[in-house]
């Protein structure tokens, strides 16, 4: 949210957003230094929960150096060791988006790093799967580095922005599964119905991207929309977009709506 | 739903679409000069929905996709840009 106007979240809470979860992500320039991320990680974790409360809406974040920003490590190195500082503050959910950009080498190590973080001091992990046609590898790259870590129980990682070639493998190793819809290079809303009428509700949950790019903070509520024109129960749509996260994000002593 | 459900809510859109990627196939077909690996694999996916096979849209992503296993050295350049270039893994 931190490239969103203010509308965009007007917009949400009078669409019935209580909480937003925002991953440390790729401001679309690489940063020139650690300093930079310090700046971010105070506008994550201070200036952005009160731009929400003024709407009502509970703001949560995760830390990390973004894989799109991992082929400098020390820079990687540099950003890691600060995260420690911010790890405790109040709406911090735990590591993420980590993960692979383009799966080379330098992301793998890096990506190695946090979950080393996320292991230390016990938190959640979001999981940003690449991009079109790495998504497929990065998926697998990351699932091995996970188990390799074998620190991390599965059931407190989402595999994020899944779609109908890596939903299975993250399910299948015990994972949450994240569908995110964002036009063009991730999931549309009739295929994330899709793929939950194919898989079930059980350790799925769908969000809305919100970022510099030609996003729609208001996706959720359109998912809701077409799964009731597809003859979905109110509640199926509420376990789908408020329960199962709920579920999920609980785990971290963080996350209180009130 | 019934097929008749489905088709009701979205077939004018999928129509459109369709017609869509005729169109851009037309396209690339007077456009000079030849075809790269992007098109080689949509002609792939496209191929895949023909079948009459189940999971027409996993196939056809699988067709775009790395299918390599190891991390590469290093990239050149930040996005990724649809398909998978055979030449990257060399």
């Amino acid at each position: 949210m931190v490239s969103r106007v203010t509308d965009d979240y007007q917009k949400m809470a009078v669409s019935g957003c209580v909480a937003i979860s925002e991953p440390s992500f790729w401001a679309g320039f690489d940063r020139c230094s650690a300093d930079g991320f310090k700046d971010y990680f105070i506008q994550l974790t201070q200036y952005e929960p009160k731009r929400a409360a003024h709407y009502g809406i509970k703001h949560f974040c995760w830390l990390c150096i973004n894989p799109k920003e991992a082929e400098d490590l020390q820079l990687a190195r540099d950003v890691v060791s600060m995260i420690p500082d911010f790890i405790n503050h109040q709406n911090v959910l735990g590591i993420g988006e980590i993960g692979f950009n383009r799966n080379t080498k330098n992301e793998l190590k890096v990506l190695e790093m946090q979950l080393e973080l996320a292991a230390k001091y016990q938190t959640l992990v979001l999981v940003h799967t690449p991009h079109l046609e790495d998504k497929l590898k990065g998926t697998r790259l990351t699932i091995d580095a996970i188990k390799n870590n074998g620190k991390i129980p599965p059931h407190k990682v989402i595999i994020d922005h899944c779609e109908e070639h890596t939903v299975k493998l993250a399910l299948d190793e015990g994972y949450w599964a994240g569908l995110t819809l964002y036009p063009q290079t991730k999931c549309t809303t009739a295929r994330a119905i899709d793929i939950i009428e194919i898989y079930g509700f059980d350790r799925i949950w769908v969000n809305g991207a919100a970022d510099w790019g030609n996003s729609l903070p208001l996706a959720v509520p359109y998912l809701a929309l077409e799964m009731r024109q597809r003859g979905h129960s109110e509640e199926e749509i509420d376990r789908l977009i408020f329960q199962n996260p709920y579920k999920f994000l609980s785990q971290s002593p963080n996350f209180k709506l009130i | 739903m019934t097929k008749k459900e489905v088709l009701d809510l979205y077939f004018l859109a999928a129509r459109h679409n369709l017609i869509e990627i005729a169109a851009f196939i037309d396209r690339v077909e007077r456009a000079n000069g030849g075809e790269d690996f992007r098109m080689a694999a949509f002609r792939k996916a496209l191929n895949e929905l023909t079948k009459g096979e189940p999971e027409c849209a996993k196939r056809a992503l699988l067709s775009f996709s790395d299918l390599t296993s190891e991390p590469i050295e290093k990239s050149d350049s930040k996005s990724a840009i649809g398909a998978f270039n055979p030449s990257q893994s060399k």
